[in-house]
């Protein structure tokens, strides 16, 4: 009965494994195309993808050692000794060190995604704020400044609205200004590998670079990432990317049909 | 042989010594035995029945969710009728986040907290340490009563209960629903959600009894594992479980009391407006805008200040027993007794700088995420090596393939996947997509499941003869092992997978958009594991109940093993030992070569010089 066990567990392992293999192949892997769509995205997927390297051979070395051992304990016979060990020194002293040393790689490694995307160059001071996000239960309010106005930090009389329908530039990075009207609630757009909370009573920019043009149908998905009541699941919206032109004209359009009152059409 | 050893008759004579004594007590009442009972026995068996119990209400509000992620929005058959009716037999939107937030809640506070440090804390303690009792017994008393409050208002908090009584308008559909994190404004603002209401008060409340609970038992855990040691039981000839326990305790005592005042704070803010958590401002469903000058994200700081700790008192009380468990189903000693003390020291002590990686992307300051990641991901070091010593331990055993056994494999094995998850999410970067998606799900369900609870159910196995004078069929505890362990697996392998996909968690419909649209079906695959898996935990129930009267008897020492416990009579009598046991060894020499005649050696076992000498020669 023992060797089935050592085999049970190894099985185990090995459909992990094999799961894991198939997984992008069934679409059960990153959204979409499988790609990201941001500069920082793709630092990003390099970086899980490094991480699931290592770990796939530490979970591997890890779990052909398991089952060494239970087979070699299944196996052994009456008349063979037990190993009387309390533990090795050395043995010791390799397993702290060797994984110590692949943490740190770890640790030390990924700085710079981080401080690229949070803390260094591209501060977000240097983007252009293109809009200013709102989450509110259950919905996404967006406000844009007027054609060839900076977003300012209160609501301008000529400035536009939208609503669950998020329009930036493609091709450069972009900030948004993340706001919560109620309670808290979070922007996460996948294919972008993006996500901020929206913390109340803050006000928090939030930069990406989308890489290439996605509207229409094509558009990417903006979710709600941190529960905010019941309908958390239902904050449904669409980020559009245009290249700069198709981004004008789609404001100058909103904003026609926004400040066109029918008075002008019936003077003429 | 030691004369110091009346307690060596294996044989089975469990009758005989039934009923331990030495003490000389007066008669106890029946209720002062069973049900206000001080001794820390009758506490444990207490505290674990409850936690069983607990275990399958918890588990209902599981499927509940997995109904709905399987067949969202559809009418739920039998529950459906029985608990929501009124809204035709299916699950609303509001019932769903009730049922994921009360699952969590009853898991955490109501099972795994519990099971570990108050049923075998308080069972396992002063027999594993040569003592008669708790140093403060009415305390530890106390620290069981004191669930029942909490229990209660818990199941008030879930819109359970009349309405005149709870103050909970709307029933199920307005119990508590901010998630177990109960994040501000969300939980501090009473008209941002139905559950925001009074039924989150009550959640606070109940939280508050769990946590006086916990410390009066952590308070009772440190003073007697400090001060009532049998004679010979130096720090280092400690079992690992104690070693596990008295290291839970510190955490408790310091991490416990922040959330404790934190959950103060938060039931001022909501009763008598002192708004700690509450910006100035805010306008939620039209009620008055807030007065504010508080802070959100400090809630989230004082909560992980306490929950990230106490993910820890959720493991390594399981790690412990799990070491003392493969020692002696490998018939080996642990390999690295002092690095796995070293280990669990560590990871005690940088438990409590590692809290912000559950704040990453919360707004809190970036540069700060910077030294939070450091220091969470050499957090998985202690983990690793203590890992690599359960693979030494079993290595070159001679190993039983018994339940027990195989549920402490399952521990090391889920382990493994559980910590290689915590790094990809200790990475910040790629923590920014991952956070708050299933891949989270799937991260603390292999951790807090896979290992605290596959180890719960060795425990509970290997314990049971010294509760009950009698043993669990070991062919049912394997099939409920192969079940659980297969739905287990299938249910929450995929959550990885869902998580890359970017499926975010607290979800009542996913579907609806477009890029989750397809994951329907691998979602279906998984409910039918859960229902699996629930199914199977009968299995539990039902062995326990009934080897409890019919089991198979047995005799103190069912197991061949070292330890303090298996000297006491099984059941052990009022005062545990009927001779105060004397330490002489390590908890874990088995195969010793200074014995000939057995492979094992208890802790009480006096070896003459000479015969160590004779026999460690060959
Ligand atoms: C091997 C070392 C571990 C590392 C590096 C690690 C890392 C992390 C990180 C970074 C998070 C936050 C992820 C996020 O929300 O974005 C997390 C969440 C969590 N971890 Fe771990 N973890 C480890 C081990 C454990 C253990 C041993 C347990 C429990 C016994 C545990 C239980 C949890 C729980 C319950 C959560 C989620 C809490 C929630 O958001 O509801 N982790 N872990
Ligand atoms: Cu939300
Ligand atoms: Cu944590």
């Amino acid at each position: 009965m023992g060797r089935f066990w050592a085999i049970f567990f190894v099985a185990t392992a090995v459909i992990a494994v094999a799961v894991s293999w198939f997984s992008p192949a069934l679409h059960w892997w990153f959204p979409g195309d499988g790609k990201a769509h941001s500069n920082l995205g793709l630092r990003i997927d390099d970086l899980f993808h490094l991480i699931l390297v290592i770990v796939s051979i530490t979970f591997i070395g890890t779990h052909a050692a398991l089952g060494y051992v239970l087979w070699r304990g299944a196996t052994i016979k009456p008349e063979d000794k037990v190993l009387f060990s309390h533990g090795s020194h050395s043995l010791e002293v390799i397993w702290t060190i060797v994984p110590a040393g692949i943490l740190l790689f770890i640790a030390l490694y990924q700085m710079d995604v981080w401080a690229k995307y949070r803390v260094k160059s591209f501060s977000p001071a240097e983007t252009e704020a293109v809009a200013e996000v709102t989450a509110r239960q259950f919905e996404w309010r967006i406000r844009y400044p007027a054609r060839g106005k900076k977003l300012q930090p209160t609501p301008q009389p000529d400035d536009v609205y939208t609503v669950n329908e998020l329009h930036v530039p493609t091709g450069r990075p972009v900030s948004i200004s993340l706001r919560t009207e109620d309670v808290q609630h979070s922007f996460f757009v996948p294919e972008l590998r993006v996500k901020q909370d929206a913390v109340p009573g803050l006000v928090i920019p939030v930069w990406f670079d989308v890489i290439d043009r996605r509207t229409g149908k094509n558009a990417m998905e903006l979710v709600c990432a941190e529960l905010c009541g019941w309908g958390h699941y239902k904050m449904k919206a669409r980020v559009f990317a245009e290249s700069d032109e198709e981004f004008e004209q789609w404001r100058e359009k909103i904003a026609g049909e926004q400040f066109d009152d029918g008075f002008k059409k019936a003077a003429e | 042989m030691s004369t110091l050893h009346p307690t060596l008759d294996h044989a089975g004579h469990a009758g005989d010594d039934a009923h331990g004594h030495g003490h000389g007590h007066h008669e106890l009442s029946f209720i002062q035995k069973y049900v206000f009972s001080t001794d820390h026995k009758v506490i444990g068996i207490q505290f674990l029945i409850t936690t069983m119990l607990m275990l399958m209400v918890g588990g209902a509000l599981a499927l509940g969710v997995r109904w709905q992620l399987a067949r969202p929005w559809e009418y739920m058959p039998i529950a459906g009728d029985l608990t929501f009716a009124r809204d035709g037999g299916q699950i609303s939107p509001e019932y769903y986040t009730m049922l994921f937030t009360m699952h969590a809640t009853v898991m955490i506070f109501l099972v795994i907290i519990p099971v570990l440090a108050g049923a075998f804390g308080n069972f396992l303690i002063p027999l594993m340490i040569g003592a008669d009792d708790m140093a403060f017994p009415t305390l530890n008393m106390l620290s069981y009563w004191f669930m029942w409050p909490a229990i209660l208002f818990f199941a008030f908090a879930a819109g359970i209960g009349p309405e005149w009584l709870t103050g909970v308008v709307g029933g199920m559909d307005a119990g508590t629903a901010q998630g177990w994190t109960s994040y501000p404004l969300l939980s501090a603002v009473k008209t941002s959600a139905p559950g925001s209401a009074m039924a989150q008060t009550w959640w606070l409340m109940a939280v508050t009894f769990v946590g006086v609970s916990s410390m009066m038992g952590s308070v009772n855990y440190m003073t007697t594992i400090i001060n009532m040691r049998a004679p010979g039981m130096t720090l280092f000839r400690m079992p690992l479980t104690i070693w596990a326990m008295f290291i839970t305790a510190i955490l408790q005592a310091f991490a416990l009391p922040v959330l404790t005042a934190a959950g103060f704070m938060l039931v001022a803010d909501r009763l008598l407006g002192t708004c700690f958590f509450i910006p100035a401002g805010i306008v939620i469903n039209n009620a008055a805008p807030t007065i504010g000058g508080g802070q959100t994200l400090l809630w989230q700081h004082l909560f992980w200040f306490y929950s990230h700790p106490a993910v820890y008192i959720m493991l390594l009380p399981a790690m412990g027993m799990v070491s003392d468990m493969l020692a002696c189903m490998c018939r080996k000693p642990i390999f690295g007794y002092k690095p796995m003390v070293y280990s669990m020291a560590a990871i005690a002590g940088l438990g409590f700088i590692v809290w912000g990686h559950h704040m990453f992307i919360s707004g809190m300051n970036p540069a700060l995420g910077m030294t939070f990641m450091v220091s969470t991901i050499m957090i998985a070091l202690p983990s690793a090596i203590k890992t690599f010593n359960w693979i030494g331990t079993i290595w070159g055993g001679r190993l039983q393939f018994n339940g027990v056994m195989l549920n402490c494999i399952a521990f090391v094995s889920m382990f493994i996947i559980g910590g290689l998850s915590g790094i990809f999410m200790a990475a910040v970067p790629v923590d920014i997509y991952i956070h708050d998606t299933y891949f989270i799900v799937a991260h603390f369900h292999y951790v807090l499941f896979g290992s605290t609870l596959f180890g719960v159910f060795a425990g509970i196995q290997f314990w049971f003869p010294k509760m009950w004078g009698r043993m669990m069929n070991d062919t049912v505890a394997k099939f409920h092992f192969v079940l659980t362990f297969i739905g287990f697996n299938v249910t929450f392998f995929p959550m990885h997978m869902l998580g890359v996909a970017g499926m975010p968690r607290r979800y009542a419909d996913p579907y609806h958009f477009e890029y989750l649209s397809h994951l329907l079906p691998l979602n279906q695959v998984m409910t039918a594991a859960a229902v699996l898996m629930g199914v199977a935990q009968f299995l539990l129930l039902g062995n326990f109940a009934y080897s409890m009267f019919f089991g198979e008897k047995c005799g103190r020492n069912p197991w061949n093993a070292n330890g303090l416990e298996w000297t006491a009579p099984s059941p052990p009598g009022h005062g545990n030992f009927d001779v105060l046991p004397v330490v002489y060894h390590g908890p874990y020499e088995y195969s010793s070569p200074i014995v000939k005649d057995k492979d094992y050696l208890m802790q009480t076992e006096y070896v003459p010089l000479a015969q160590r000498q004779t026999n460690a020669g060959h």
